[in-house]
């Protein structure tokens, strides 16, 4: 192992808890992006510089600097929003962002195309609505998820509460982000501490969700750390606790790996927050910090074994575990359309295509979410699968007449393969991307739809996650078909995940383009509708027939 | 009778060690000198008080003064001391802008070549004397001489304004005209020297005395020229404003090589357009005259679709066009007796709308005869010959828009945008706008659009000599995302540390306007640091707003930060101004 640090830890080490130039970068006119180091600073604070590629060599060519602009996120704890959240949201969107909003596959919001001189008065809207950015993105602990699930609420309910205490633990404590956007007052020199973090913060990204079984919308297996909620009575009795799960990997740097996470045990509801803090501080202190891509909890788990694991976690934490509870997992994807809740109110989860909340000529999904949100007086909860529901609904009829009059009724109607799809998002802003992801879907969805339907695979509920990189903002090792970005038209195959979402997808083609992934695909459906067993999924069957047998 | 020697600012023996110190040169090595020299000079900041001639002026000599803008004036006078000086005839070259108004009181004999800027105002650095003797309580003048060269631009209502309204006060202050007063339109060389001799028949007249005739060291001219121009070719045309931008800004790299031509950073470059043919044809249109009538042009006959091509400027409006067809449309005439829509007219008409809004018979040498020579269009060149050599860089807005229901067009940008053909070029030189001499010398460069381009050849050449003083970029433009322009470059030298920083107003990227004057505001503490460590100040740009509003900005920052008062900070910045330290390059 290297011992010398990433250039990122002595930013992150100079930066004065996470300081750095940002102020000086946001007054600087001359330039519509931030000083190299800040960009890696103004993750913790919740955005990203991205540049639009398609226009990047052109621009230069008039000598004029990359099309800079800041991908913001909001954290959305659990991903549930008010009704003025959401109207908040998509004002920002219209007056200083591309006039839309991504939804992703973390439960947060994304705002992007916001220019330089407006990032003040953005993320100031945000935190007005009582939402906000701080550590959305940066080496700290992400948006914390959990699934929205409706049909359990009583579970739910708890567990929620479980995910946002957790969330707000583990908030960095800086002023910094009070300071730069909020006008908070200064911190006198040096009273700033990171009382979990430490002034470095964390080597890497770091992931928590609570999963509710049966549902794994959450994708408990691709998380740092999962909770997985166990039920007695109806009621939250506690969690299995799951550990090193991530998906990033490099293209020809076989050191760098998808990993799902494997349980380790289980705590009591109340417990959750200090096993969480002890995880996060055990790879805060045991991480690796030299080498960015060895950084996840996996590796630490993986290069020191998982019984030290266990045993420097119950040093830590004062107890050990108690035994893994059992648990099934049946479903990733979310049920599109009606459902009653156990109060009996409706609650109706919305297909986004792509998360992206944009308006089109016949699809105004902006416009008509907005105006949902005015009418409706219960939630509004993102979905680990992009998608938007519409909770605790009193008047069906109401909701729904807007659906028509706003065409969003029309976008509904897509196939089970459809309504589990993710993509990334790809080109043209992100700057990681290889290959088309988000704008390719739908092209592509579209071609699989015909080949399922020719094999009357149309109902399959086959989960297709489409990434422009290796790293796997999409996760795609989770995925039953995955397409992996490797140039532009080229992607990396790979099959055989399983449908719960626990068992990793293998590569099986190498850099291939489209006619060619169809041609295999086309085959394989009709074979798996002729071969398959009594209630085989696409996943299983792939693993058995093309990954086992390779 | 003193000998003309004695009016040298240099001793013999020092003439002598100049001569003996260039023997050998050979006539590069010359030129080469003659340039340093005049850099030198241009550099040395004059002490105050010594700018105004001090040697009492010799009552024979005939004083030659000139007014001078873009350095046309100044190369006449030069020219015409050449010929006096061939002639033995004494004479004696000033810059109105070094000279004290009441000089003249003590002149017997004066001739006058007087530039006309912009809206019928002065040029830079000479507003004083004019205003000095347009006032009511001016001395008399009844001994004195004289005669006036105005030079100015048919295309704008005010033409010759300040050469017509001195010769008319010197003759209402008892003066007595020697020879006629001649009005030059942008094609000065005939009238110039038609005038030239005429004072000089009279001046040869009075001078009974021949004198020996003197030595002037003076820059040979390169053996391109206006009248001579060098066809260059274009190496690059690249659009640098964004493609949403509401403008097209070119960048041009023409190429010099084997042309002998020279230059530095400041210099402007003359390109000779050709119109666009789109505009021939409306001409043509307009008039309802066939392209292949046989017209003369001077000595030549051509067609006149080429005549209007290559030889007749079919763009801006010049005053012949309007008085002749003033002669047969009595609304034209109209226009005539009214000052301010005569302006407005020369403000908002091109010669095609003329031609359009009042049709008239017009015959194909009536026409040609009624439009002036296509001047050439100068512009300030945007690169250091050290860091480009044998190149020349411009920036180049491409002039095209609707008005009246009618495209119009600028004639070389267009020509320079369009590219496939030579570019036929000349060096005008600037010496108005120069780098300071000493490398360690500060500098702030103010500028919008277009007029950053000589700032790009000043950084480009400090960063190639490896001068340390710092620089400081003003720029202003419409919008940040699309006319920044050179953004990329600006940066590269910031992080490099060339440029020590870099302010923007962009116009109308937010709610409120903001401009190149209200960042100087901002700074004013900054700016005027900059002035107490010496700084020289440039602005560039457009003339009609900009350079005014700026001059303004700077008069607040002097009140404001150095507490003078109004008065005192319109002389500090006059101070500045004769001290070559606050320089301008606007149009």
């Amino acid at each position: 192992m290297a011992t010398t640090e990433s250039p990122v830890e002595k930013i992150k080490a100079h930066s004065d808890y996470l300081r750095g130039t940002i102020v000086a970068s946001l007054a600087d006119a001359a330039s519509g992006g931030l000083a190299d180091d800040d960009t890696q600073l103004s993750k913790f604070h919740g955005f990203y510089q991205q540049d639009d590629r398609d226009v990047r060599a052109d621009r230069a060519r008039r000598k004029l600097e990359p099309a800079y602009s800041f991908m913001i996120r909001v954290r959305v704890p659990g991903g549930i929003a008010t009704p003025e959240q959401w109207r908040t949201l998509t004002e920002i969107a219209k007056s200083h962002a591309n006039h839309s909003l991504r939804l992703t596959t973390r439960q947060a919001v994304q705002l992007h195309g916001v220019i330089k001189r407006d990032l003040k008065a953005t993320i100031r809207g945000i935190n007005d609505s009582l939402l906000d950015t701080i550590a959305a993105c940066g080496d700290v602990n992400r948006n914390v998820m959990c699934s929205p699930l409706a049909e359990l609420s009583g579970v739910h309910e708890r567990a929620f509460e479980v995910a946002a205490a957790i969330s707000e633990h583990l908030t960095p404590r800086t002023r910094a982000y009070h300071e730069i956007w909020l006008d908070g007052d200064k911190v006198a020199g040096g009273a700033d501490q990171e009382p979990i973090y430490g002034s470095t913060y964390l080597p890497r990204k770091f992931k928590i969700a609570v999963a509710i079984p049966p549902q794994n919308d959450v994708d408990i297996f691709a998380q740092d750390l999962g909770f997985i909620a166990i039920e007695r009575r109806g009621e939250l009795s506690g969690f299995n606790v799951s550990v090193g799960g991530g998906l990033g990997m490099s293209h020809g740097e076989p050191d760098t790996y998808p990993r799902a996470a494997e349980v380790i045990g289980y705590c009591a509801a109340d417990r959750a927050v200090e096993v969480a803090e002890q995880v996060v501080a055990l790879q805060r202190d045991y991480g690796d910090r030299s080498n960015r891509k060895h950084a996840r909890l996996k590796y630490t788990i993986d290069d020191r074994g998982i019984d030290w694991f266990k045993r420097e976690l119950a040093a830590r934490l004062g107890f050990r575990l108690e035994e893994a509870r059992p648990f099934r997992f049946l479903r990733r994807g979310d049920s599109i359309g009606w459902v009653r809740d156990h109060r009996g109110a409706w609650n109706l989860t919305l297909f986004v295509p792509q998360g992206r909340v944009i308006d089109s000529d016949e699809h105004r999904l902006m416009s008509g979410l907005a105006e949902i949100s005015k009418a409706h007086c219960g939630d509004l909860r993102l979905t680990p699968n992009q998608n938007l529901i519409v909770a605790g609904i009193p008047d069906r009829a109401r909701i729904g007449t807007l659906l028509d009059e706003f065409g969003i009724a029309e976008l509904q109607a897509v196939s089970p393969m459809r309504q589990l799809a993710l993509a990334c998002v790809a080109l043209p802003t992100c700057p990681l991307a290889m290959a088309e992801a988000e704008r390719y879907l739908p092209e592509l969805g579209a071609k699989i739809d015909e080949l399922l339907a020719k094999s009357g695979l149309a109902d399959e509920p086959i989960s297709l996650r489409v990434s422009g990189c290796p790293n796997g903002c999409s996760r795609p090792y989770l995925a039953e078909i995955a397409l992996v970005g490797k140039a532009p038209g080229r992607y990396n195959l790979f099959l055989g995940g399983s449908a719960d979402g626990r068992r990793l997808n293998s590569l099986v083609e190498e850099n291939i383009d489209e006619a060619r992934a169809l041609a295999r695909l086309d085959r394989l459906f009709s074979e798996f509708a002729n071969r398959r067993r009594e209630a085989e999924t696409f996943g299983d069957y792939a693993q058995r027939s093309v990954v086992e047998s390779s | 009778m003193t000998s003309p020697h004695a009016a040298l600012p240099i001793p013999e023996a020092g003439i002598l060690e100049l001569r003996e110190t260039v023997r050998g040169f050979d006539r590069e090595q010359l030129l080469w000198s003659s340039g340093y020299l005049a850099g030198l000079a241009n550099a040395a900041e004059a002490p105050r008080g010594a700018v105004a001639s001090a040697t009492t002026p010799d009552p024979d000599a005939w004083t030659i003064l000139y007014a001078t803008e873009t350095g046309n004036s100044r190369r006449i006078a030069e020219s015409l001391a050449q010929r006096a000086s061939e002639s033995n005839v004494k004479a004696k070259l000033e810059d109105l802008t070094n000279v004290r108004p009441r000089l003249l009181s003590r002149l017997e004999r004066a001739v006058f070549v007087v530039a006309t800027h912009g809206l019928g105002d002065p040029p830079e650095g000479t507003e004083a004397f004019f205003e000095f003797w347009h006032r009511d309580d001016a001395p008399r003048l009844e001994g004195l001489e004289y005669s006036v060269l105005a030079l100015g631009d048919s295309s704008y209502a005010d033409f010759c304004e300040i050469g017509r309204r001195l010769d008319t006060r010197l003759t209402e202050l008892g003066a007595t005209r020697i020879a006629a007063r001649v009005d030059c339109d942008v094609d000065f060389d005939d009238d110039a020297d038609r005038w030239s001799s005429a004072v000089l028949d009279r001046a040869r007249r009075d001078s009974d005395i021949a004198a020996p005739a003197r030595t002037v060291l003076r820059a040979v001219p390169s053996a391109v020229s206006r009248s001579h121009p060098f066809a260059s070719r274009l190496l690059a045309n690249q659009r640098i404003t964004g493609p949403g931008s509401s403008k097209d800004v070119r960048h041009i790299e023409l190429d010099l090589a084997s042309s002998g031509l020279r230059y530095l950073p400041g210099d402007s470059l003359g390109v000779i357009p050709e119109n666009p043919p789109a505009l021939v044809d409306a001409v043509l249109k307009a008039t309802g005259i066939d392209g292949g009538t046989t017209v003369r042009l001077d000595d030549d006959s051509v067609p006149l679709a080429e005549a209007l091509r290559a030889h007749r400027e079919i763009t801006a409006l010049s005053r012949p066009l309007v008085d002749k067809l003033a002669a047969r449309r009595p609304a034209v005439s109209a226009i005539l007796d009214d000052r301010d829509r005569l302006r407005e007219l020369f403000r908002m008409h091109q010669v095609i709308d003329l031609l359009s809004e009042w049709p008239a018979r017009w015959g194909a040498q009536e026409l040609v005869d009624a439009l002036r020579k296509l001047p050439p269009r100068l512009y300030s060149i945007a690169s250091s010959p050290d860091a480009n050599p044998d190149e020349a860089h411009l920036t180049v807005a491409v002039v095209e828009y609707e008005r009246f229901g009618r495209l119009h067009w600028g004639a070389a940008s267009n020509f320079l945008a369009a590219g496939g053909h030579a570019i036929p070029v000349y060096v005008e030189a600037n010496e108005q706008f120069r780098l300071p001499a000493d490398p360690d010398t500060p500098i702030v460069m103010i500028g919008a659009g277009t007029g950053i381009a000589p700032y790009r050849a000043f950084v480009e050449h400090r960063r190639e000599h490896g001068h340390r003083g710092d620089n400081w970029l003003i720029f202003g433009d419409r919008n940040f995302a699309s006319d920044f322009l050179y953004q990329l470059e600006w940066l590269r030298y910031r992080k490099e540390g060339t440029l020590a920083r870099i302010d923007v107003a962009f116009s109308r990227d937010g709610s409120e306007k903001v401009y190149v004057q209200h960042r100087i505001v901002e700074q004013a503490r900054r700016l005027h640091d900059w002035l107490e460590r010496g700084a020289h100040l440039y602005v560039c740009g457009d003339a009609e707003r900009m350079a005014g509003d700026v001059n303004d900005a700077l008069l607040r920052v002097l009140e404001q930060e150095a507490g003078l008062s109004p008065e005192r900070s319109i002389e500090r910045l006059a101070e500045l101004k004769a001290g070559g330290r606050y320089r301008r390059d606007v149009y």
